[in-house]
């Protein structure tokens, strides 16, 4: 079935993505209504997303646009296949893509018909890679992550995950560890100037850096707007919101100046929509930093898909009852830094695979470091795998393998 | 339109299901080579060939929740979470390495799924029966069995309405009674001004919220009553405690001691706190349930009315993403329904039932019903799911 689009459903849209949309309009209008939203509900943020999100888009448009009336239908068979209900067949989703999403996911997980929704939508993104294959970076990504801040001793074995696929050393020399590794992704954005190709992340307060094309999103430095977050949804809950679902939606629907983001400068609104997202849509993130770093390498690597990435962990605060949770008051907090130890290595674990879904894969490095520890394991294209070493190096030479 | 259960999807199942065995076959050593060793043990009790009759057998069914993934529990580097289970449980009972949850993967729709014997399809976050009559309600029906007979002791985050359907001839007269302990935690709170708030957190599917629990048949003054405890000696007892499912645990076995129940199902949640992210603290809420699936047995022993008639099923309601799912965050959710979030395992113990037997044909979650129902001795009649033939 296909919908009867017409450009005033794009009233409401960003005014970039309402170009997008209504220069496309004639390839929506061929599209399965059950596709069309979900392609729309991408489409609706691009004002806010990053060049490499954008760059996604344009390439998927651009490959339905080129597939001849035959060639479409065959991609399109298991969206087609889908049974829907009349009220998800609907023109008034063009308006609304994001609640279409929500209730399609309802409808397919009662209905049993997510896997079969799943391999529709591998299928599709597999023509369309293949059609349009990703570009390969311009540099080697690096990804390194930085754990245990705040842990004196540990007897966590650390790297498990990653042992397999990296070196690892005992014996390094940890002076100065954070701050060599600074300079070196500030050196790299230098050297690689691109706006969102390189990130610090801190889950505490983040340090100081001075390159422009570096960018630095912080746990602590959203404090203000976590605490924002979390008093409204208090007084969502206080006024009698239903349930977890509508509080969902109201996460969702969240608007960035809603919780105190400053929308000014050039990438004022991409950054302040990307912070935003992070704390509406991860679980967790409000609360934990843990999470909040975890959730962010992981989203920016599928989102922004950088050059770049320094995650550094900081300890999280001990679990604690809900109420008190939602109160935001942080005076009191005890920190749990031997358990955000063990989050930050299988957080870093999931950083290393995230980067791994990206082109140039096979050439890219990552490193992770115990902080202020002799404990560190480089995977790198000119390393062995699953090997250890104990001899003395320091935190330059590790960068050195990194390529 | 295709079988969404794909060929691939059999695959990864089989693997995972074939991996679990070897682990096992590992860690228990010959026993595994021996698929029929033994029945049960001394220390489960006589077997049912000892002349045990339906009407005296009693069952009690934990789910290992919320999700968790072998990852965490059966590979080498996961069993040191679970070391109760693999190395005190699991040689005395049957283990099913092969469990398939095709339903929905939200906790109470699986398990409200789980005690009928049917994928129910309602909307995990809604106040509604289960469609289909529960193993409670045939249980009660058929052998006749008075309402202390059945009791559900489950987290508070919707799970009030599992001890019946409302399927016409069947239906809440028939039902198990269903204790939230929190809720009951929180009522005998109001009033207080001390820290009494660090056990009420539920619902880690969305950490910020902390829902109202309405609904629930059975007032505060009546719950002490039932388990003949003042409300300020129960809220002194929950404030020793480290979680919800120590809660649960507690509550539990003082129904065991006042009522004896001959079903109970007792539903484990501290583990879905995952959902906030923090591997530490999910891998502590597994570790807790390991602990507490041993003191459940334990005090099956110990307990004159259940000791030797007491079969005791242990199971996930479900596994969590994998870490290759790319639509997934790993073991933070259970969204994407992948291949191993759908497959987890079941380990039975009790009178009758084999000890230190490694079961690795597929079976599914729906087969649990029907198993209790020719166990216990009534007809499971509108479940989807088959006897397990190894367990009678």
């Amino acid at each position: 079935m296909l919908l009867q689009i017409q450009v005033n459903h794009f009233k409401d849209y960003p005014p970039e993505a309402r170009r997008v949309a209504t220069s496309h309009i004639e390839l929506l209008r061929k599209l399965p209504a059950a596709f069309t939203p979900l392609l729309l509900q991408q489409i609706q943020a691009y004002d806010w997303r990053f060049p490499a999100e954008r760059r996604d888009i344009d390439r998927q448009l651009t490959f339905l646009k080129s597939l001849a009336e035959a060639e479409r239908r065959r991609l399109f068979t298991g969206f087609e296949q889908l049974k829907l209900p009349a009220q998800l067949l609907d023109v008034k989703w063009i308006e609304s893509p994001v609640e279409f999403s929500e209730q399609l996911s309802h409808h397919l997980w009662t209905t049993g018909q997510i896997d079969a929704f799943h391999q529709a939508s591998e299928a599709y993104l597999k023509a369309v890679f293949a059609a349009i294959p990703a570009q390969p970076p311009t540099t080697r990504r690096l990804g390194i992550a930085v754990i245990g801040k705040g842990v004196e001793r540990n007897t966590y074995p650390l790297f498990r995950k990653l042992r397999p696929y990296g070196s690892r050393f005992t014996n390094v020399n940890p002076a100065n560890g954070l701050k060599t590794l600074l300079a070196h992704v500030t050196d790299r954005a230098a050297a690689h100037p691109s706006s969102f190709d390189h990130w610090y992340i801190d889950g505490g307060p983040a340090e100081k850096i001075e390159q422009p094309f570096l960018t630095s999103i912080s746990y602590h430095g959203l404090a203000q707007n976590r605490q924002a977050l979390l008093r409204k949804t208090s007084s969502a809950i206080q006024n009698g919101i239903a349930g977890p679902k509508e509080l969902l939606s109201l996460l969702h629907g969240m608007k960035p100046e809603e919780i105190g983001f400053d929308m000014a400068g050039p990438n004022g609104a991409i950054l302040s929509h990307f912070a935003t997202s992070l704390l509406t849509s991860g679980s967790g993130t409000q609360i934990f930093s843990t999470s909040f770093v975890q959730w962010a390498t992981r989203e920016l690597w599928r989102r922004a898909q950088p050059l770049t990435m320094l995650a550094r962990f900081a300890p999280r605060q001990r679990l604690r009852p809900m109420n008190e949770l939602l109160s935001g008051d942080e005076q009191t907090v005890e920190m749990d830094a031997p358990g955000s130890l063990i989050d930050a290595d299988m957080g870093a674990y999931y950083m290393w695979l995230e980067q791994q879904r990206l082109s140039g894969a096979e050439q890219s490095s990552f490193m992770i470091w115990f902080e202020d520890h002799a404990e560190a394991l480089v995977v790198s294209p000119s390393l062995a795998r699953n090997t250890e070493s104990n001899a003395r190096v320091d935190m330059r030479w590790l960068l050195a393998q990194t390529g | 339109m295709a079988n969404p259960w794909t060929h691939k999807a059999g695959e990864i199942s089989a693997s995972v299901s074939q991996s679990r065995r070897e682990f096992l076959r590992s860690l228990t050593g010959a026993a595994c080579a021996r698929p029929f060793f033994s029945v049960s043990s001394s220390v489960a009790g006589p077997p049912f060939a000892s002349g045990l009759q339906s009407r005296e057998r009693r069952a009690v069914v934990v789910t290992f929740g919320g999700g968790c993934r072998d990852e965490e529990v059966l590979t080498p580097m996961g069993q040191q979470n679970v070391p109760y289970l693999l190395r005190e449980l699991l040689p005395q009972g049957t283990f099913f390495t092969h469990v398939e949850n095709r339903g929905i993967l939200g906790h109470y729709v699986a398990t409200a799924s789980l005690t009928t014997g049917v994928y129910e399809t309602f909307d995990n976050f809604a106040s509604v029966p289960p469609q289909s009559p529960t193993v409670f309600e045939y249980f009660r029906k058929d052998l006749k069995r008075p309402l202390h007979d059945a009791w559900v002791v489950a987290p508070s985050n919707g799970f009030n309405r599992i001890g019946s359907s409302d399927v016409r001839s069947f239906g809440p007269g028939y039902g198990a009674q269903v204790i939230l302990p929190k809720r009951f935690l929180k009522q005998a709170l109001m009033g207080t001004t001390g820290d009494y708030t660090r056990l009420l957190q539920d619902n880690y599917e969305t950490p910020l919220f902390s829902p109202q629990v309405e609904g629930g048949k059975v007032s505060l003054d009546e719950f002490t009553e039932l388990l003949n405890l003042s409300a300020k000696d129960f809220v002194t007892q929950a404030l020793t405690l480290s979680s919800a499912d120590e809660l649960s645990f507690f509550v539990a076995k003082r129904l065991m001691r006042r009522y004896a129940p001959r079903l109970l199902w007792i539903t484990l949640h501290d583990m879905d706190v995952a959902h906030a992210g923090c591997y530490s603290l999910y891998i502590e809420g597994i570790q807790r349930t390991d602990r507490l699936c041993r003191e459940i047995w334990r005090t099956i022993q110990s307990e004159p009315e259940y000791a030797g008639k007491t079969s005791l099923f242990i199971l996930p309601d479900f596994g969590r993403d994998s870490d290759g799912s790319i639509g997934g965050n790993g073991f933070q959710h259970h969204r994407t329904g992948d291949a191993l979030s759908r497959t987890t395992w079941m380990l039975a113990l009790g009178p009758g039932i084999h000890a230190n037997r490694v079961v690795d044909r597929p079976v599914e979650h729906l087969d649990v019903v029907p198993t209790l129902g020719a166990r216990l001795g009534f007809d499971a009649r509108m479940a989807r799911g088959k006897p397990l033939t190894e367990l009678l």
